[in-house]
């Protein structure tokens, strides 16, 4: 089985993020499960979701503790809040941000880490605003192409039926972001 | 068609293939994804269902009677503090024999606030006649909401059908959307025997002296009775058409040769899954029982099983007050009239209240404590409780 969590922050979309990463991989005919952090979310605070992928049904009805990979949709959540927390180590930790890998040298040391600038790709594609872009479907285009755990016409697809607007754009972010990723 | 859908969508997808004709509710966490989505459905006109906005959960049920006893399927959901409001409705609709199905998303009751999920607020309403179903994953809350439309209708009883906060309802998993055409052929409309109808006036519950209301009480009592069967046989029914059970009113995992029966219900059931097949693994002759129905008790079933068990262990995530956990207190009950020597002592946990998370570390230190013990030592005994 493996497992994923996403930080981002209220309204940042990483909730929608878990499931849009669950419908990819369920279309490859693998049983999924996704889910946010059980509790009350407000705009801007830290917000967690998690995913759950495998080969047979899952039976598992409790919350991530030790993840596979995790998924950060704010950088600034890296100083706010353990985001390493029970991560596996050689684990990937996919950073929405604009400078290499190597800048994030405290996390290099145990884990894998990608970085792409999905708030440039976000602002460049006109999914949200300059203070608040839409990053989620961006990141998981990153995701996608990292950890190679599903395809990126999966995604793709996942993002057309889900996205509930602008469709096309997030799904050139995706494919914007999947070319871009630095690992 | 399988659908990534969370346990909330679940419930709307099973009233929507119901085909119910009236909905009453009024929002409440974790439950109001549930007729949002049905409220959507009737907007866009795929579900062709008169939809009322109600001023709370009191109204929502009584609007749920009056449409029931005017022949229409009906349908409500709410969660905790919207179920205890409807308290005294319960007990009309179910002493009315009105077949209506309601969906509860399994909340703690407050204080201290709560969203999250135990068994409290459902399990206090175990005595106004509800039928209860306890489900542990999506596609089991789906199907289960079409086959209590169909137990209801035959044995004129209304049924809650039940989920946790959270781990389910918000949870998203691949889900089988039956055909419309199937389910139709499973479930015909309902036809209320005693309908508001002008050509044939009646009195509905009007004042019953004493020389009869006994007599109703019985009649609720042998509906529960005859529940037993009627579940057995829509669940056969409905493997036929769909491919899918749940065991009737109670699932047996891995119990053949089990010394150490567990008793699990909800989404901890499926946790529990895993744990009895890592324990078999190592050797360990564990089985499990899922509580699918409380009401009725399954009272054979369990009396079945666990007379064949060395020892029973009960996980409840609930708890009644100066007693204990509420399955175990029921289970304890019915094996007291067993032979002695078949009788097995049975340990009763509380885990999980309020929410806090029940893992498969939480279940594997509840099994071996049991392995560890002769007998319990306590009516209760806590798990994870900080001092």
């Amino acid at each position: 089985m493996i497992e994923v969590r996403i930080h981002g922050r209220g309204g940042q979309g990483a909730v929608v993020a878990s499931k849009i990463l669950a419908v990819s991989i369920f279309k490859e005919g693998k049983y999924v499960q996704s889910f946010p952090n059980f509790g009350v979310e407000r705009r801007g605070a830290p917000v967690t979701a998690y995913t759950r992928i495998d080969d047979k049904a899952i039976l598992l009805r409790c919350k991530i503790y030790n993840p596979d990979h995790v998924v950060i949709l704010d950088p600034s959540l890296i100083e706010a809040i353990n985001i390493t927390e029970g991560l596996k180590e050689k684990g990937w930790v996919i950073i929405n941000s604009d400078k290499e890998p190597s800048h994030f040298n405290s996390l290099i040391k145990k884990y894998r880490v990608a970085t792409v600038d999905a708030s440039g790709i976000a602002l460049k594609n006109s999914l949200g605003s300059k203070a608040n872009p839409i990053v989620n479907t961006a990141i998981l285009g990153a995701f996608c192409k990292t950890t190679g755990l599903f395809r990126l016409t999966s995604l793709m697809e996942a993002v057309r039926e889900e996205v509930p607007s602008a469709q096309e754009r997030n799904v050139q972010a995706v494919e914007d972001a999947y070319h871009q990723v630095k690992y | 068609m399988k659908k990534i859908l969370m346990g909330n969508h679940a419930v709307s997808y099973g009233a929507l293939l119901s085909r119910v004709e009236v909905i009453a509710a009024y929002p409440i966490t974790p439950q109001t994804q549930v007729v949002e989505e049905l409220s959507e459905m009737c907007a866009q006109g795929k579900l062709k269902a008169r939809y009322i906005n109600v001023e709370s959960e009191h109204s929502a049920m009584a609007a749920c009677i009056a449409a029931e006893q005017a022949g229409a399927r009906t349908f409500t959901a709410t969660s905790a503090h919207g179920l205890t409001l409807m308290h005294e409705l319960l007990h009309w609709a179910a002493g009315g024999r009105l077949p209506i199905v309601m969906a509860n998303i399994n909340r703690s009751m407050a204080p201290g606030w709560s969203i999250w999920t135990d068994q409290n607020d459902s399990l206090s309403q175990r005595d106004t006649g509800w039928l209860q179903i306890y489900c542990e994953s999506n596609q089991e809350v789906l199907d289960s909401i079409i086959q209590a439309y169909k137990i209801a209708e035959q044995i004129l009883l209304p049924v809650m059908v039940i989920l946790d906060a959270f781990v389910l309802s918000h949870t998203f998993e691949p889900v089988d959307i039956p055909k419309q055409e199937l389910v139709d052929q499973f479930l015909p409309e309902l036809d209320y025997p005693y309908k508001l109808d002008v050509k044939n006036p009646c009195s509905f519950g009007s004042l019953l002296p004493p020389e009869y209301y006994l007599e109703l009480r019985y009649k609720v009592q042998k509906a529960m009775e005859e529940a037993h069967d009627v579940i057995i046989k829509v669940d056969k029914e409905f493997q036929q058409v769909f491919g899918r059970s749940y065991g009737g009113l109670v699932e047996e995992y891995r119990t053949e040769d089990a010394e150490l029966v567990l008793v699990a219900s909800s989404t901890v059931a499926s946790t529990s899954r895993m744990v009895v097949d890592q324990l078999r693994d190592e050797g360990v002759k564990v089985g499990m029982i899922k509580m699918r129905f409380f009401r009725p008790f399954p009272t054979k079933e369990v009396t079945n099983i666990l007379k064949q068990a060395k020892k029973v262990a009960v996980i409840d995530r609930n708890i009644s007050y100066g007693q204990g956990g509420i399955f175990c207190e029921e289970i304890r009950s019915v094996l007291y009239n067993i032979d002695r020597q078949e009788k097995p002592p049975v340990f009763g946990y509380i885990a999980g209240l309020g929410g806090r998370d029940i893992t498969p570390t939480t279940i594997r230190e509840i099994l071996s404590h049991t392995l560890k013990e002769d007998k319990p030592k306590e009516n209760i005994i806590w798990i994870g409780v900080k001092h």
